[in-house]
């Protein structure tokens, strides 16, 4: 495999696995408002 | 006694079944082929682009959409869209979201059915003995010289998923649909991983091996720039954003539908979104190729994947491949199969749901009976597919439903919601209750950018050309006239490339009637979803008088 295609990979990678995990997380850290609930303010 | 409302059990589970409905079998089949078939590492640029300025704001437009038609008791598209504005027409554009849903599920809740097959199988070690390229002819039923095919055991497995679809989809929301996503979206990423695993850890002193696996990873990450020039490569991956994400269907607006007025979607979308990217471009892009790759070589995974379909590589090689891996051969087959199962599964509940919800708010039906009448409806169409398969009713199926559908709906869905609804309407109701922050410039995609990206690849289905665009274009100015692709919307529906165009040959039907009478039954379809809606509205303004 070559270079670019092992930078290619890092980077997608990256970046894919940091926005899952970020907003995954956040939901999990977030509670569900709700139906009724007022929103946030 | 009036059924209790529905709603999500738990967040967590809203977003697995949200990204369950997003990841299918195009993830782990049909991305790496594509992948690899546009430009390798090149591809993963206009991929990546397309999701953030037409995936992204296709699912909020979306999760928009449902949350705010159930907000008036309507959870399926065609009351979604008649509370967007005045305009009565509205409610025949949400007619697409009955439309897709029932259609495409009929045909791939068959192919879920092979996947489930193929686990069975796998199990008891039939493709120990038995070629499944020997095997999966005779399993669809088909035979030299016809087109007709009634395979029994192909059938039993249909009926035994739908049954599978239509129990849970009666369970209701909770108990059904979460529960479902919540047990399959983790073994579904824990059979994936395993599988990535041990195909990447090949070695070429294994027996049987005869190329690193990286070699088939490199295959599909090599950025081969000259591809971000071609217009083919961003339509490929235009295209390929709308499937994974399951977007321009009307599933995603039927589960939002059941979130609260104040409830988040922004951030649930997002996490959904990006949680099917993880599946398909970390995992799908890691199992099917390198494994392929490590026993056939480069060369033939090329020409495997020629045609941008990863179907036969899935179906029919790797299953003999999981043979060289001794007595884990059984488990990893039904570590495959098993995965596209759960892939499938929850994405066919998904098409479900939607034509339950129709039924049970505009018809008054319950829940129980419309599962009932959409296992019924989806067998009739299914077998269908599985009937004329060899004629290719299936192929039209998987044209007419799952692909051009999608787009000619997506592209009606934003330009109402953006310019009917009106952006400020559109940008207010995405933000209320959002746990996260929308970047303002979204509000400007939405309007301008996402309609137009779609609009492209909608022109691109329906003129592409048989060879290169620039080609195409030269020969048009060169009054040679435009070369339609025979797979392009107007190559499809003037049969181009078709030399000897006829419905019979010696009293048998052909495969162009095949063909037409498949196209006759989907407009036939439509026209019935149509009338459905105008009557529900019928008696709905006639309760209203009285």
């Amino acid at each position: 495999m070559s270079r670019e295609a092992w930078i290619m990979l890092i980077c997608t990678w990256s970046v894919i696995i940091f926005f899952t995990a970020r907003f995954f997380i956040l939901v999990l850290k977030t509670p569900q408002r709700g139906a009724d609930d007022p929103p946030p303010q | 006694m009036a059924e209790k409302k529905q709603q999500w059990g738990t967040r967590v589970g809203l977003v697995l079944a949200m990204a369950g409905n997003a990841v299918g079998l195009g993830n782990f089949l049909r991305f790496p082929a594509q992948a690899a078939n546009n430009g390798g590492g090149a591809f993963l640029i206009p991929y990546l682009i397309s999701f953030v300025l037409m995936g992204i704001p296709l699912l909020w437009v979306e999760w928009a959409i449902g949350r705010h038609g159930g907000l008036f008791g309507h959870h399926s598209a065609p009351g979604m869209f008649d509370r967007l504005g005045k305009q009565k027409w509205l409610k025949y554009v949400g007619v697409f979201g009955l439309f897709t849903n029932l259609t495409v599920a009929a045909y791939y809740a068959y192919i879920e059915s092979w996947t489930l097959s193929y686990v069975f199988h796998s199990l008891i070690g039939t493709f120990h003995s038995v070629s499944p390229t020997t095997f999966f002819p005779q399993y669809l039923g088909e035979h030299a010289n016809s087109i007709f095919a009634l395979p029994g055991e192909a059938m039993f497995w249909f009926v035994v998923t739908l049954t599978l679809n239509v129990w849970i989809l009666s369970r209701g929301l909770e108990k059904g649909i979460e529960i479902a996503a919540k047990i399959g979206m983790p073994l579904l990423l824990g059979f994936g991983a395993i599988l990535a695993v041990r195909g990447l850890f090949l070695h070429t002193t294994d027996p049987g091996v005869v190329q690193s696996p990286l070699a088939g990873l490199g295959f599909v990450w090599t950025p081969k720039l000259s591809g971000l020039k071609n217009p083919s490569t961003w339509l490929a991956a235009a295209g390929q954003i709308f499937f994974t994400l399951s977007v321009g269907m009307g599933s995603i607006h039927c589960y939002a539908s059941y979130l609260g007025k104040n409830q988040d979607i922004a951030l649930n979308a997002a996490s959904a979104g990006w949680m099917n990217e993880f599946v398909e471009v970390v995992l799908g892009g890691t199992i099917l190729i390198p494994i392929a790759t490590a026993y056939l070589g480069l060369n033939a995974v090329q020409a495997a994947t020629a045609g941008g379909s990863g179907f036969g590589l899935g179906f029919l090689t790797l299953p003999t491949l999981f043979q060289h891996w001794g007595w884990f051969a059984p488990i990893a087959g039904a570590l495959w199969f098993g995965l596209l199962f759960f892939a499938g599964i929850t994405s066919s509940l998904a098409m479900g749901q939607p034509i339950l919800a129709f039924f049970e708010d505009e018809y008054k039906v319950r829940r129980t009976r419309a599962a009932i009448l959409f296992g019924i409806a989806t067998f009739a169409l299914g077998f269908i597919c599985v009937w004329l398969y060899a004629g290719g009713s299936f192929d039209e199926f998987d044209f007419w439903s799952g692909t051009f559908s999608l787009v000619l709906f997506a592209l009606g869905e934003i330009f109402i919601f953006t310019w009917v609804f009106g952006i400020d309407n559109a940008w207010g109701e995405l933000n209320r209750g959002a746990d996260m922050k929308i970047p303002r410039i979204f509000r400007f995609v939405m309007k301008y950018v996402t309609p137009l990206f779609i609009a492209v690849v909608f022109v691109g289905a329906v003129f592409k050309p048989s060879g290169e665009w620039g080609d195409a274009i030269v020969s048009l100015f060169t009054g040679h006239g435009w070369p339609f692709a025979p797979d392009s919307v107007i190559g499809k529906i003037f049969h181009i490339g078709v030399t000897n165009y006829v419905w019979f040959q010696n009293g048998q039907p052909t495969k162009d009637f095949v063909q037409d009478l498949t196209r006759m039954i989907l407009l036939g379809v439509f026209i019935l979803l149509s009338v459905l809606v105008w009557f529900a509205w019928k008696r709905k303004e006639r309760e209203a008088a009285q």
